[in-house]
Parts: C-alpha cells; sequence; structure tokens
C-alpha cells in the first residue's frame, strides 16, 4: 500500500510577518506516501510546528505562507492544490483528508460537553446524511478503535486521565477515515508508560486503515523506533531526510549526529556522557 | 527521633519520609499517601537518581529534602542530625542543601539581574562579606557554570538568557551558600535536547570537583543510568526497586520498572514495535 | 561540552565591554520599567501632564481667588477669561487653584488606598492562614459597605470632631477619608495576584536561598507587580477626584480649600445653571471629565503591558492585511474559521 504519493509539497516557505520578519520555514520540500510514517525531528523554534500548520492550512497571522506548492493527492486520483483551496473546499480537506492532533489537543475537548455529544457534533457537520443511530454507533466504535472503553462516551472530558483524553483526541482526528494524520508532539505531555501505549495504538491503527503519519517531535530515539523514514529540521530547513535506520547508523549532517549524541542509549555504552568517577580517573591516569 | 542524636557520618538522610496530604471532595475526604515510607542516604560525592512518572512523589521528596514541605511522619537527617523547618538552624541547613528547580523560565525572577540571583545567597549565608567580595565571589561562580566571561551576563536579566544558560544561573545560585548537597528536580526536562547533556556534564564535572552529594530526580532512565551511581524507582510514593544504576537499568527486579524500561525510546528496537504490531493483528 | 547556544566571547578587551554591558543593562533596566509608547499612553500622558502643569504652575500667575471686588457674573472676556463668579471671584483663578487642590485629594487618596491595598491583599495573599482569614474578612467588610454613604457619614462625623481646628475642613482630611475607604476593591485584586505569585518557582527559590518573607515580599514579587500597582494607584486618583467632586456638591467636601468639587458645588448654591452662567460650572465639569478620561487612557495602556496579547493582536491583523495587499502572500484564507 505504501509507494504513492499522497502528500506533496514543493519549496514551501514561510514567514512569521513581525518587525524583522521570522523566516520560520525555508524551502521545504516533502513528499508523504501513502501508509508511511514520516518522523519530523527538530528542536523548538527548529520550524516543525508551523509546518505541520502550514501543511493543514492553518496558519493564523502573523504567520503566512510566501511560497510553495502543496498538493493532495487523493484516493480516487484527483489531485487537490491545497494552497488555493478556500472557504467550503478548505473546509472538507481538513479533518476530512488530512487531520490533526496537537500536543495540548487533549486540554481542547470542550470541558461541559460529553465525549459523545463532541464526537456526533463532527459528524454532524462534516456528515450531514448520517443518522442518529449511525453516529452512535460510529462514535463508540471510534473509542474502541483507540483503545477506550465505548462506555465512556457519556462520559466529560473532567472525568478521563489525561493519556484517555488524547486518545478521545485521535479517536475525533479518526473520525472522517482520513488519509494523512499529523501528529504534533501527540505524548509529549504524558507520562513515558501512557506515552507508550499511544503510540502502540497509533501504530495498531495505522496498519489497520492506512493513513499515513507526519509524527513530529524533539524525541529522535522514539522516531527511530516508529518511522520508516524522518526528516531532521534545522532553523526552518530539513537537513537531512532519509529511511529511519541509515539515520540511526549513518547520519550525515553534523547536526543529526549531534542530536543523536544528545540521547545517551539506554542499554549500550555512554556516548557522549561520562560521569564515573572510576572512568574518569582511569581516563586521566 | 525523640533523642538527640550524635553528629554521624557524614551524609543527607531521609528516613522513613511520610507525607499524607488530604483531599476533600464534597463531604468526603479522602488521604492521599504521596510519599509512602521513603528512606535513602546521600553521601558526598556520590548521585542518587530518584526515577518515576510525574504523580508518584519524587517532587514531593525534592521539596521535602529543601524544607519547602513538611512531612506526616519521618524526618530529614543532615550528618545525623534533624533537619529543622525553621530559625536560624534552618539557615544553616540551607547554606549546606540546595535545590535546583525544573523550569529555569520559572524559577529565576524576570525583575531582577542575573547577578541579583547569585549575590543574594551569598550575602545571607556570609553577612561579613564585603560588597566587593561578594561580586567577585559572584561572577567566579558564573565562570565556574561556565557562563564566561561573566560579564557578559551578569547585568542581563532571565529572558534574555536561554534556557541552558538559565538552569547554569540557577545551578550558581544553587552553589552560592556553599551547598554540599543538590537536589536537582528534573533539571533538564525543560530544556532543548541538544543542550540537555551540556548542563548534566556541568553538575557531573561540578559534583566531582567539589564532592557534592546529588539527588537527580528524573523520568528519564537513561540519563539516570549515566548519571548517577544508584538508582531508586519510585511508584505511587514507594520506593519500589534501588540499586547499582547498570544493575536497575540492565537487570531488573521488580514489574514496574520493567514497565517503565519497556515504555522508554530506545533505538535499538528500531523496528520491533512495528512487529509486534503486525503480529498482534 | 559547551552550550552551543552560548554567544561568542566579545572580541574587545573585557574591561571596557564590562562598563559597556553596565551601562547598556542600566539603561534596559530603566527601559523595562517604561511602558512602550502607544497612541492611547501618549494621549493620556498629554492630557494628564498638561492638567498636572496647569494645576502647578497657574496658581502663580492668576489673581486671588477669593478676590470678590470683581463685578458678579461677568461672562467669560478679556479681563475675566472665564468670567467671574455670582460673588465676583475670577473663574479662571479658581479652576487654577481648584485643579491644584483635586489633583492634590487624589494623590494623597490614592496614594493612601494603594499603600492600605497592599498591607491588606499583599500580606494576606501571601502569608495566607488565619492572617488571610483576618485580613480577607476586614477587606470584605469594606467592600459590601456602600462606599458613598460611608464617606459622607466619616466626613460629616470628622468634620464635627473638635479640637481639630483648621484641619476639619482640610482637603488633606477629605483625602484621608476618600483613601480610608477606597482601597477594599484594590485588595481583592492584589491578594489574587500576591496568592498566585506566592507559588511561583521564584519564590520558592528565594525561600531556599534563604530569604525572609518581608523581604520576599518587598524585593521578590512586589517589583514583579509595578503595572498593576500602577494602574491601581491610577485607579484610585480616579475615584478620589470624583469622589471628592461628589462629596463638595453634597456640600461635605473641604470649604477650607478650593478643589473642582467646591466649584461645583458653589456654582449649584449660586444657581449658576438657572441663570446660564455656563461658564461657571463647565470648566470645572471638564477639567475633571477629562482628567478622568486621562488617567484611564494610561491605564488602558499598562493593561496592554501586563497583557500582551491585547496590544499584539490589532498589529499582528494589520500586518497580515498589509502583506495580504502586497501580494506577498499565495494562500488567501489562511486563518482558522
Amino acid at each position: 500500500m505504501t509507494g504513492q504519493p499522497v502528500l506533496t509539497a514543493r519549496d514551501v516557505s514561510i514567514e512569521y510577518q513581525v518587525e524583522p520578519p521570522v523566516k520560520a520555514v525555508q524551502e521545504v520540500s516533502l513528499t508523504l506516501h501513502r501508509g508511511e510514517i514520516l518522523g519530523l525531528a527538530g528542536e523548538s523554534g527548529c520550524g516543525k510546528t508551523t509546518l505541520a500548520y502550514g501543511l493543514n492550512r492553518l496558519l493564523k497571522a502573523p504567520a503566512l505562507q510566501t511560497s510553495g506548492e502543496i498538493v493532495f493527492h487523493d484516493r480516487g486520483g484527483a489531485d487537490i492544490d491545497v494552497v488555493g483551496l478556500s472557504g467550503e473546499s478548505l473546509r472538507r480537506y481538513r479533518w476530512d483528508k488530512v487531520s490533526m492532533v496537537f500536543q495540548g489537543s487533549m486540554n481542547s475537548l470542550n470541558p461541559v460537553m460529553s465525549v459523545r455529544a463532541q464526537l456526533d457534533d463532527v459528524f454532524r457537520t462534516h456528515r450531514p446524511g448520517m443518522g442518529r443511530a449511525e453516529r452512535v454507533r460510529r462514535s463508540a466504535e471510534l473509542l474502541g478503535l483507540v483503545g477506550v472503553d465505548p462506555s465512556r462516551l457519556t462520559a466529560f472530558p473532567h472525568e478521563l486521565s489525561g493519556g484517555m483524553r488524547q486518545r478521545v483526541m485521535i479517536a475525533m482526528a479518526l473520525a472522517l477515515d482520513p488519509q494523512v494524520m499529523i501528529m504534533d508532539e501527540p505524548t509529549t505531555a504524558l507520562d513515558v508508560v501512557v506515552q507508550r501505549g499511544i503510540i502502540r495504538e497509533i501504530m495498531r491503527l495505522r496498519e489497520r486503515l492506512g493513513f499515513a503519519v507526519i509524527f513530529i517531535t524533539h524525541d529522535l530515539p522514539l522516531l527511530i523506533e516508529i518511522s520508516d523514514r524522518i526528516a531532521v529540521m534545522l532553523e526552518g530547513r530539513i537537513v537531512e531526510l532519509g529511511d529511519a535506520e541509515r539515520i540511526y547508523r549513518r547520519p550525515e549532517h553534523d547536526y543529526t549526529k549531534r542530536l543523536l549524541a544528545s540521547f545517551p542509549s539506554l542499554r549500550g555504552d555512554r556516548g557522549g556522557f561520562v560521569r564515573r568517577r572510576e572512568e574518569q580517573e582511569g581516563a586521566s591516569a | 527521633m525523640t533523642t538527640r542524636e550524635p553528629v554521624g557520618e557524614p551524609g543527607l538522610e531521609a528516613r522513613r519520609l511520610v507525607r499524607d496530604y488530604r483531599i476533600r471532595s464534597g463531604l468526603r475526604t479522602s488521604t492521599l499517601h504521596a510519599v509512602a515510607d521513603v528512606s535513602f542516604t546521600i553521601r558526598p560525592g556520590r548521585t542518587i537518581a530518584l526515577v518515576g512518572e510525574s504523580g508518584s512523589g519524587k517532587s514531593t521528596v525534592a521539596r521535602i529534602l529543601s524544607r519547602l514541605e513538611t512531612t506526616t511522619s519521618g524526618g530529614v537527617l543532615l550528618d545525623g542530625v534533624a533537619a529543622p523547618m525553621r530559625g536560624a538552624a534552618l539557615e544553616r541547613y540551607r547554606s549546606r542543601v540546595q535545590l535546583v528547580f525544573q523550569d529555569p523560565f520559572a524559577s529565576l525572577n524576570p525583575f531582577h539581574t542575573i547577578l541579583h540571583h547569585i549575590e543574594r545567597p551569598l550575602r545571607i549565608h556570609n553577612p561579613r562579606m564585603s560588597a566587593s567580595e561578594v561580586r567577585s565571589r559572584a561572577h567566579e561562580l558564573l565562570e565556574r557554570v561556565q557562563l564566561t566571561p561573566s560579564s557578559r551576563y551578569a547585568d542581563r536579566r532571565p529572558h534574555e538568557l536561554s534556557g541552558g544558560q538559565r538552569q547554569r544561573v540557577a545551578i550558581a545560585r544553587a552553589l552560592a551558600p556553599g551547598a554540599t548537597y543538590i537536589v536537582a528536580d528534573e533539571p533538564v526536562s525543560m530544556l532543548d535536547v541538544s543542550i540537555r547533556l551540556g548542563v548534566l556534564n556541568l553538575l557531573a564535572e561540578l559534583q566531582r570537583s567539589e564532592g557534592l552529594g546529588v539527588l537527580y530526580i528524573t523520568h528519564d532512565l537513561a540519563t539516570a543510568r549515566h548519571f548517577s551511581d544508584e538508582i531508586l524507582v519510585m511508584y505511587r510514593g514507594e520506593i519500589v526497586e534501588r540499586g547499582d544504576a547498570d544493575t536497575v537499568i540492565l537487570n531488573p527486579q521488580h514489574a514496574y520498572t520493567r514497565t517503565l524500561l519497556d515504555a522508554a525510546a530506545d533505538p535499538d528496537r528500531l523496528g520491533r514495535l512495528r512487529e509486534e504490531v503486525r503480529r498482534s493483528q | 561540552m559547551a552550550d552551543p547556544r552560548l554567544p561568542a566571547p566579545p572580541a574587545e578587551p573585557l574591561p571596557t565591554s564590562a562598563v559597556a554591558t553596565e551601562r547598556i543593562a542600566r539603561a534596559s533596566r530603566v527601559r523595562t520599567l517604561l511602558p512602550s509608547m502607544s497612541g492611547k499612553l501618549l494621549t493620556g500622558l498629554v492630557i494628564v501632564g498638561v492638567i498636572v502643569l496647569f494645576g502647578l504652575v497657574a496658581p502663580a500667575f492668576v489673581q486671588d481667588p477669593r478676590d470678590s471686588g470683581n463685578p458678579a457674573l461677568l461672562p467669560p472676556g478679556p479681563d475675566h477669561l472665564l468670567g467671574t463668579t455670582k460673588l465676583g471671584y475670577d473663574v479662571f483663578a479658581q479652576l487654577a487653584w481648584g485643579t491644584q487642590g483635586s489633583l492634590f485629594v487624589g494623590l494623597v487618596a490614592g496614594v493612601v488606598s494603594l499603600l492600605l491595598a497592599v498591607v491588606f491583599g499583599v500580606l494576606a495573599g501571601y502569608f495566607g492562614g488565619v492572617l488571610d482569614e483576618i485580613l480577607t474578612l476586614l477587606t470584605n467588610i469594606m467592600l459590601v459597605i456602600p462606599g458613598l454613604p460611608l464617606v459622607m457619614v466619616i466626613a460629616a462625623y470628622v468634620q464635627h470632631t473638635e479640637g481639630l481646628g483648621p484641619l476639619a475642613r482640610s482637603s488633606f482630611l477629605v483625602a484621608l477619608v476618600l483613601g480610608i475607604t477606597g482601597w477594599a476593591g484594590s485588595a481583592v485584586v492584589l491578594r489574587a495576584t500576591a496568592r498566585s505569585l506566592r507559588t511561583r518557582d521564584y519564590v520558592a527559590a528565594s525561600r531556599v536561598a534563604g530569604e525572609r518573607p518581608l523581604r520576599i515580599i518587598f524585593v521578590e514579587i512586589l517589583p514583579n507587580l509595578v503595572p498593576l500597582l500602577a494602574a491601581q494607584l491610577i485607579f484610585g486618583v480616579i475615584f478620589a477626584v470624583l469622589g471628592e467632586a461628589g462629596l463638595s456638591y453634597l456640600g461635605l467636601g473641604p470649604t477650607g480649600s478650593i478643589t473642582l468639587g467646591t466649584m461645583l458645588n458653589d456654582a449649584q448654591t449660586g444657581q449658576a445653571v438657572g441663570s446660564g452662567a455656563w461658564w461657571w460650572f463647565v470648566p470645572p465639569g471638564a477639567v475633571i471629565a477629562l482628567l478622568g478620561a486621562g488617567l484611564s487612557l494610561i491605564n488602558f495602556a499598562i493593561d496592554e503591558i501586563v497583557n500582551p496579547k491585547l496590544r499584539l493582536a490589532p498589529q499582528a491583523a494589520r500586518r497580515q492585511r498589509k502583506a495580504r495587499r502586497a501580494g506577498r502572500g499565495i494562500a488567501d484564507d489562511g486563518a482558522f474559521a
């Protein structure tokens, strides 16, 4: 199922129109293939989130896409010029074709609406033809998909843990069967064990539903573990792009090497990190 | 601990720490055992890592050791003497035990200069020191945490510095009173990944050169392993596993430690997660 | 391993650069305290500045405001710029002295209420516990007692207290009364802010460093409250100027001195409206209105500094429009609908 491109970005530049203007993304070209996980690695301020917003046309003033084209290759074979979308067609593109999960998503659930009402809302807005019973059935099915007991449909956000809320957000992002999911640090605010569970869930769903993922994080070891390909971003540019394994075993760019060296190995040698007194003394002796 | 103990072996000891919080919801009150019977001793020149997830009670331990929080029972002993909660004795305790906060963006006062942050603890704990001596000591401390030349940073304000630089200031502030024990509460988790090791290496280097005792609180097992001599794994207020750093990581005994290790990203397991997922479908 | 973000060391020799950085740092310290100039702030400062200057300087150049030798109820003219009152007082002279008197009342009352608000609000918020309970109780009592009647009662009471002599009907006493009754609202605001600041890491860090509580309040917390304190002071001044005008209008003002309020009171008792002598009551009314507007503008400007979103949102929108007009953006409907 992999192979054909689903989203192509060419020479995308995004600028923040402040004094002086900040070039957040500079001439970035990317091709996302059907069903693949593309990791986007970089540190804060490298432009990775801005790029993700740009791909989904979510840029808000003062951010402005100043050049480049973004093309979405639909399942049916039609190409959609994302930059030219507006109004109704833009609304249909977002969420329907490309959906997004943010780091703080779990806090963007409406606190006074039940989970079911919020899922229901998505269907009523985007699938007006869907009957009431069908909507309820689909909502329950979605919760089951992301590993939340469907009996929690009637729960309000504050009755759910952070991890569960993030799962609900993923369910909402999945609701319209998108072909691409953009995940911007979807698990960073969560504890490692919960984080692992959610990552596993995303991988499982991808195997099953076949959507492509752009996974954005600063956690390079995690990306290496889960991605097919990885793009490393620095100061608005993609400085290295390649297979996850190649990036891990034979990084080419200095920044990639430095980023890799920033994570001491859990089970292996010490890498760039020296502490032990004995070793230190041994080394100096 | 009713009898006053003699000055014992040097060390910062947490003895059977218990901290309960009362939670009121409506008419019912329940008790949350944030810290339940935690004991360990930090020796000079040694680093202990306290590993756990958020809510495990590890930050409460840090606040108890730095006397920001009282205990429900149990206590803290410095060189065998019970640590006080107030008065001149507390001041003496603080000159020996200092805390480095997690978030360098919040732990420095935005209104004051970097120099102020270093000079204040110097003044408080050395009331006889002359103003010029305080100043030169402060500059020395900035140089020690590799903020060189110190004159470049002394008169700046926190917002003009990067996260890594701010955390270096926080470390210098902790050293200023002449502390011999440093409690570092997730000192690098708020920093960008590429500068984390720099800050940790600085802490390690200071620890060696000054013979500091360090409690390194973290959720990151990899740095815990390489940065410390001993690892304590904390889960729901209790220490579920403790031991030599390499042993705990490479040969974990407790189920929770294994869960934690399993959840940590490990690029060496490249592709294994996908295999697992495929097989289970 | 060096911090990769560390800027390169300066090229020039150390001593000079140290002096230079110190100078720059001092300048930047002053700058961080000063609000950045905006249209609102500038307008407010000009209005308030002109009125303050008028109140300070003009009394030295005008005739005796209590000189009843002039003809009564003259309309504005070359001899008397703003005409005269029923008793023959020169309105312009009265206005000069009245502005000074009102500003004095406003400033004294504003400072007194700010000090009380700091004591009640910040101490309660920082220390919490029993002290908080007591101070908050007092604040709440002050808050629920209707303001003007209380001021009237206190003002009437002190003015009839024996032994105060000329002080009894001075503007200073009125200012004190207004200050003592006007702090509760500010105290609530300050308490809430102090409570949230108390839990900040940098306050905890000061405690760990060994700082004493009062020093933490005055050196670590209060400086961060400066914009808020300034806003509260301005609010207090507005409240006092208007309060004084109200009191005087009701005849409870400082009859011993001239303020904008006593002018209005004189105009009212002298039936200025009925006799069409607009020059008698319009100028003091206009100065009060302008002063209130000017101070409010400054207050809005401070709000924008405390909360940069208020300031940045319209700017960002303007830039976006400009960029779109210049044809630089290629996605024409980027904002989230």
